[in-house]
């Protein structure tokens, strides 16, 4: 493939329930520390949540943020501190070839939410309905005020993909640039979902909304006594470059997107459809070229839910039960489920193991469930291996979304 | 309610719709939207704080009585003494 085929990542910005930058989140899904906390919501009182704690206004003002999002907030932080990681000042950057593409599940229920809240106390009079509720809540409002904060000219939106959201922020990242539309796209995804109520109310009435005792230990994927979902938000965006590109300013290079795939279940809105889902991870390799032993890392969706855990273990027993050398993991156990950004933070969390060959396990495994039983599943404690190349990173979403990322260790 | 009172209203609701304005030198007589960076719709806020905080409506074709401080203060001195003392 042609270098100006080739896509690289060569900035990570993300703020995770566990970490504000990618050193801090890797060190601590290496240590096994969870994000999860209790907090209060309204109408629902006790709940547990992945909380992020970056500091809102190293990058945005106090009265952008006044005006702003949630969500928008974590895009403007991820995409500061992503340039800032791949070494592209604004100044010097053509920003009408600078592209933001951020996947998202929802926008716009959080002001919602707020607004009715706010007229209750006024006797349901609009008059007291914000004028920025508009702009606050069109879908690419966490896209477009990245644009607004860092003079970005070129083309932004966000992509609605349900939990797959993250990924398809960077395969619009990646198809762009090959499209020659923009010089560096801004691509990944976000999510301010925890300041709804009512998405806590939704997984709970559908039974699906994990509780227990100790926060840290409530995000159970794969294992027996697996709850349901713990709700986060979060964020994280990628720098993309082409590779001649890259080479050419001297860019730092962390890894190379190699493929990628998208598909529909076409069967139900909440439960997950195994040959649909292997199908799309099939896809994604043989775009690269890639064989299912190649892999190293699965990086997989598992959000705890009782049958969706299920679902994907069987659609990884089909490409991987022959294969000795594939490692399976899951990031969801320690930071809950991140919605819009859960595909791009997941992805990130495994990207130190190109350079350590240490792969972080998946946390609150203490009895793998007879039905989710995988191959390799790395479970509790971190594992070392010599070297890791390939990293297949999945992640899928309801009304059937299905998205599977590859990416390798650049070589050279 | 004096002028000097309303002001200082005014400029409490400036504070919290743009918190990283310098309003310490703001001038009276001059319009805010030439000392301050104001927009539309933080005229709006003020406007809809000026509801929420003391039940007084600003009609659009009035927005010009806001354009600064000693305007401020001579329009909607009578409307807070009214709703005051309602």
């Amino acid at each position: 493939m042609a270098e100006s085929e080739r896509i690289v990542i060569t900035g990570v910005g993300l703020t995770a329930p566990n970490g504000n930058s990618l050193a801090e989140f890797r060190a601590n899904l290496l240590a096994g520390v969870s994000g999860v906390t209790a907090i209060e919501t309204r109408f629902m009182g006790r709940v547990l949540a992945g909380v992020c704690d970056f500091e809102e206004t190293r990058h945005l003002g106090r009265k952008d943020r006044r005006r702003g999002t949630r969500a928008g907030s974590i895009s403007v932080y991820c995409a500061h501190e992503a340039l800032l990681a791949a070494g592209l000042q604004r100044e010097q950057m053509d920003r009408s070839r600078v592209g933001t593409f951020i996947g998202i599940t929802e926008h716009g229920t959080v002001e919602t939410e707020n607004e009715i809240d706010v007229i209750r106390q006024y006797d349901y009079d609009t008059k007291f309905w914000s004028h920025h509720h508009n702009p606050r809540t069109v879908a690419n409002n966490p896209a477009g005020e990245v644009t607004i904060n860092l003079g970005l000219t070129g083309p932004h939106y966000t992509i609605g993909a349900a939990c797959a959201a993250g990924n398809a922020g960077l395969i619009q990242g990646v198809q762009m640039l090959r499209l020659g539309e923009v010089d560096v796209a801004l691509a990944g995804g976000v999510s301010e979902a925890i300041h709804s109520f009512g998405i806590f109310a939704s997984f709970a009435s559908q039974n699906a909304l994990a509780w227990h005792d100790d926060p840290a230990k409530a995000s159970r994927p794969f294992d027996r006594d697996r709850s349901g979902i713990v709700v986060s938000e979060g964020g994280c965006l990628y720098v993309l470059e082409r590779l001649r590109d890259a080479k050419r300013r001297r860019a730092p290079i962390v890894a190379e997107i190699i493929g990628y795939a998208m598909n529909s279940d076409a069967s139900d809105p909440v439960l997950p459809d195994p040959e649909r889902v292997a199908e799309c991870m099939r896809g994604a390799l043989s775009r690269a070229s890639v064989e299912p032993a190649d892999v190293d890392i699965v990086s997989t969706h598992a959000t705890a839910t009782e049958l969706g855990d299920v679902q994907e273990a069987a659609a990884l027993r089909q490409l991987f039960s022959d294969c000795p050398d594939v490692y399976v993991n899951n990031t969801k156990s320690y930071i809950g489920h991140a919605m819009g950004a859960a595909g791009a933070l997941e992805l990130a969390g495994n990207l130190g193991s190109f350079d350590d060959g240490v792969i972080h396990p998946t946390i609150n495994c203490d009895h793998v469930d007879d039905a989710c039983n995988v191959r390799n599943l790395v479970a509790n404690e971190p594992k070392q291996v010599d070297r890791v190349d390939v990293i297949l990173n999945n992640s899928f979403g309801m009304l059937g979304i299905n998205s599977a990322v590859l990416v390798r260790r650049y070589n050279g | 309610m004096g002028h000097q009172q309303v002001k200082e209203i005014v400029l409490s609701i400036i504070e919290a719709v743009a918190p990283d304005a310098d309003l310490s030198n703001v001038q009276s007589g001059v319009p805010l939207r030439e000392q301050l960076d104001l927009d539309s719709m933080d005229f709006l806020d003020i406007v809809m704080e000026l509801r929420k905080r003391y039940k007084v409506e600003v009609p659009k074709e009035d927005y010009p009585q806001l354009a600064s401080l000693d305007s401020c203060a001579a329009y909607l001195g009578p409307k807070l003494a009214a709703v005051t003392s309602a």
